[in-house]
């Protein structure tokens, strides 16, 4: 049986996630016991929250609707009801007000989870996040550090216009003392927030609502209550030899399909998930330059100064000679995100955008 | 007129019946302004009226009745019950008389007969007094020292000495201290000394800053003073955190920080008390109402009878003191501090001062306002005299003291400055050092990458250059 599905893997009909979620769909109706289960990005980000919260009395939660809404995204839900009104803080509108509250409280030895209803309101606060929770650490010479994480929603929805599509990965990603993950699946929710909550440094954890809702499967490992990701790692999502595709959160996703598309055309993708902007895993995406000699960057924000020109810049500093073709940027529109449903199609990457890259990379087209 | 009082009122009392709420404008006679009736309360007009009293009494006696029980009811609105008034009047946006200003002492340093005021043993007075000439020879040497050229940058705290020093006498080493950049006296009570200051200024390698600031962005996790950080008023909703974090651990202890009266201005000020209400947290906002910032009057500032009274808008219990008065200002913070810390609320204290040094070594303020206004408030209402007065008066002080003090500090504080300078600067390896907790992989790298680079072409360093 086993054998049956691996053809159709080869095949292209089937993609890596789908051949594991397939595989542990035949295996689990067969018994419970063994077998992966499956687990929201929602959920993840949840669990995670709660076990750091439960083993460790000074992490708390701040931030708009957390506690008696449940989170507005339903995060947070039922972490009042089990801790209480004073470690899960619900706060007037002020994104100043609560991110210096937090980052005072950092300084006096709490670890504040901040949530930002998105990070497009988190520009309200920004000061306090780059001139007090960045810089604190290197100004003071040691004496404050602020284990702080701000996280919420980052990048674009689903017709939310302008003013709530912004990708702040760029933003924060450049400022040192700032650590910046972004999770794609529900283990990368669960390990890299478990990993920033207890990261001494600050942190900046980009969620994606589009993601929230959705499934994956998730090891025994992962559901462990002491399972952490590493920082700065990157994870290869798909292993190929042709052509290299770094991304990261909903981009992932996308550039899977991407993938399979290729596959059917005979051009095997590797896909990178980057899960931290900074620190950038900059070895695992130049090892795998080296490897495909070709390199697709994808990202949902503005094209002028992002991941993706790092990304680039990176790989042709380091691996040049190893580039068999110029590397491919793949960005959102260089304009604010319109609303209308065809508009907002059109300033985002799709799929068929990266296979287009991926082609040209490979000669195959123009 | 008469009649037309009663017509009017039948016709209001008909259309309350029969149209529920309506808005009628009826003058009343003897008042400019217009009346905005409406059906659901009684119009008793002015002297006109009251002719027709007995008239509405016996006539409507119901109406009458019913407008007793509204005065007694309340509205129910979300944050509770409010009573209400017929009477449309607007909350004046002063009030007819300014809150007075909590003082002690007089201009000749004698207490104000009938007082309140926490008295201060003579350890504790001859230290405060001492401490403020400290700060003034400080303040006066290390300008001098910018001036030279010998330090980049100073702001001195000239003529705030008593806020300084009085608000640090009356906290206990643990509470938390959040300061603006305008109260290095608060660690000069706390036992920094003069060489750590210095070093700080000199940014050499005994500095705890390690090189990484500006002069007098001082900080010490020793002393609860929080690292100064330059942008305005950030510290505010900080010290609310902080004041959340110490009612969360239950520790005797309360968040002290520090504005001047620019700093209100800013949105984090109205973050910080409003959510140091909302949290209940422990902290004691203290406002140098200084008159300036930078060349921003007070007047240009905000329209407010300045800060104290922003306090009530907050909920947060609020005082004014007279801030170059070091009793009023000890007495003020003390009694702030315990009230912040058994009652577990925020308070605010606004002390009425002035800014008799310039803003900082960037500013020449003789550009903004008048060189004899400076020359009064340093002369006559300075509060290092003022205080000395009440501390010789007690015999705890003589002539003889204040010349040895003075010519110590300043003989102290030159060798201070000699010896930082002397003082080697940080090494290279501090430039990559606390970005992070650990230091990253690239900082390593480019560490490496620097030192190599440096011995290579040594010709392109100055000579000596520290790695």
């Amino acid at each position: 049986m086993l054998g049956i599905l691996r053809q159709k893997a080869v095949d292209g009909a089937l993609s890596a996630s789908t051949f594991r979620r397939t595989r542990s769909a035949l295996v689990s109706a067969r018994s419970y016991a063994a077998g992966s289960k499956e687990m929201t990005v929602r959920d993840a980000l949840n669990s995670a929250i709660d076990e750091e919260m439960s083993a460790d009395p000074k992490v708390f939660v701040m931030g708009e609707e957390v506690g008696q809404y449940q989170g507005a995204y339903k995060i947070t839900k039922g972490l009042l009801e089990k801790y209480g009104p004073e470690r899960v803080y619900d706060t007037p509108i002020t994104e100043a007000g609560f991110t210096g509250i937090g980052v005072g409280a950092a300084y006096a030895g709490l670890k504040p989870v901040v949530e930002f209803m998105t990070f497009n309101f988190s520009m309200q606060a920004i000061d306090h996040i780059i001139n007090s929770a960045a810089k604190s650490n290197y100004m003071s010479a040691g004496q404050i550090n602020v284990p702080i994480v701000f996280r919420g929603p980052n990048g674009a929805a689903a017709g939310v216009g302008a003013q709530h599509s912004q990708c702040y990965a760029a933003w924060y990603a450049s400022v040192p003392g700032l650590k910046v993950l972004t999770p794609y699946s529900a283990e990368d929710a669960r390990g890299l927030l478990k990993a920033a909550i207890r990261d001494p440094d600050p942190v900046v954890f980009l969620e994606n609502e589009l993601l929230y809702g959705e499934s994956f499967p998730i090891s025994e490992e992962a559901l462990d209550s002491s399972f952490c990701l590493p920082i700065g790692k990157a994870k290869i999502e798909r292993e190929g030899k042709d052509v290299t595709i770094t991304t990261f959160s909903k981009m992932v996703g996308f550039a899977l399909k991407a993938a399979e598309k290729l596959a059917e055309e005979g051009i095997s993708a590797e896909v990178i998930n980057l899960r931290s902007i900074r620190p950038l895993d900059r070895a695992t995406i130049n090892a795998s330059v080296r490897k495909t000699s070709r390199l697709v960057t994808v990202e949902e924000g503005f094209p002028q100064h992002g991941v993706c020109a790092e990304i680039c810049a990176s790989v042709v500093e380091e691996s040049f000679s190893y580039l068999d073709a110029p590397v491919e940027r793949i960005a959102g529109a260089d304009v604010p995100m319109p609303y209308a449903a065809n508009l907002e199609r059109l300033a985002l990457p799709q799929v068929e955008d990266i296979v287009r890259a991926a082609k040209r990379a490979c000669y195959r087209s123009k | 007129m008469a009649i037309w009082f009663a017509r009017s009122r039948n016709l209001v009392s008909s259309l309350r019946q029969n149209l529920g709420w309506s808005a009628i404008l009826i003058k009343r006679d003897n008042s400019p302004r217009p009346v905005v009736f409406t059906t659901s309360t009684a119009f008793f007009g002015p002297v006109g009226s009251h002719r027709h009293e007995s008239t509405a009494v016996e006539k409507q006696p119901d109406f009458v009745q019913q407008r007793d029980e509204e005065d007694a009811l309340e509205l129910d609105f979300p944050g509770g019950k409010v009573g209400y008034t017929s009477e449309m009047k607007f909350i004046p946006e002063s009030p007819s008389r300014r809150i007075p200003c909590y003082r002690v002492l007089d201009e000749n340093g004698r207490i104000i007969p009938d007082s309140d005021f926490i008295p201060v043993s003579e350890k504790v007075a001859v230290k405060m007094y001492e401490q403020m000439a400290t700060l003034q020879v400080m303040d006066h040497i290390f300008y001098e020292a910018q001036r030279q050229g010998r330090i980049s940058f100073y702001l001195t705290s000239v003529g705030e000495e008593a806020i300084n020093i009085a608000s640090a006498a009356a906290l206990s080493p643990d509470d938390v201290v959040l300061p603006q950049y305008r109260e290095p006296g608060v660690l000069l009570w706390r036992g920094f000394t003069l060489e750590e200051f210095a070093n700080q200024c000199f940014g050499n390698k005994a500095d705890y800053g390690k090189g990484r600031q500006m002069p007098i962005h001082y900080g010490s996790n020793r002393h609860n003073y929080f690292t100064v950080s330059s942008p305005i008023a950030t510290q505010l909703p900080q010290a609310a955190g902080v004041g959340y974090s110490l009612k969360m651990e239950k520790k005797n202890a309360c968040a002290v920080t520090f504005m001047g009266d620019g700093g209100t201005s800013e949105g984090d000020f109205h973050a910080g008390l409003n959510f140091a209400a909302v949290m209940e947290a422990p902290v004691v906002f203290i406002c140098r109402n200084n008159g300036w910032a930078i060349s921003t009057h007070i007047s240009e500032q905000f329209r407010s009878d300045g800060i104290v009274v922003k306090g009530q808008a907050y909920g947060i219990r609020s005082i004014r003191v007279d801030g170059n008065d070091a009793l009023a200002v000890y007495s003020a913070v003390r009694s702030a501090r315990e009230m912040a810390v058994k009652e577990q609320r925020p308070v605010l204290i606004e002390a009425m001062t002035y800014r008799v040094g310039h803003h900082s070594t960037s500013d020449d303020s003789t550009k903004y306002r008048a060189a004899d206004e400076i020359q009064y408030w340093k002369m006559s209402r300075n509060p290092v005299n003022r205080f000395r007065k009440w501390v010789e008066d007690n015999g705890w002080w003589s002539e003889e003291d204040e010349s040895k003090l003075r010519s110590n500090t300043r003989k102290q504080l030159l060798q201070a400055i000699q010896a930082a300078e002397k003082w080697d600067k940080q090494p290279l390896t501090e430039l990559f050092n606390d970005v992070y907790d650990v230091k990253p992989k690239n900082l390593e790298d480019q560490e490496v990458g620097l030192k190599a680079l440096i011995e290579k072409q040594p010709q392109d360093y100055p000579p000596g250059f520290h790695v």
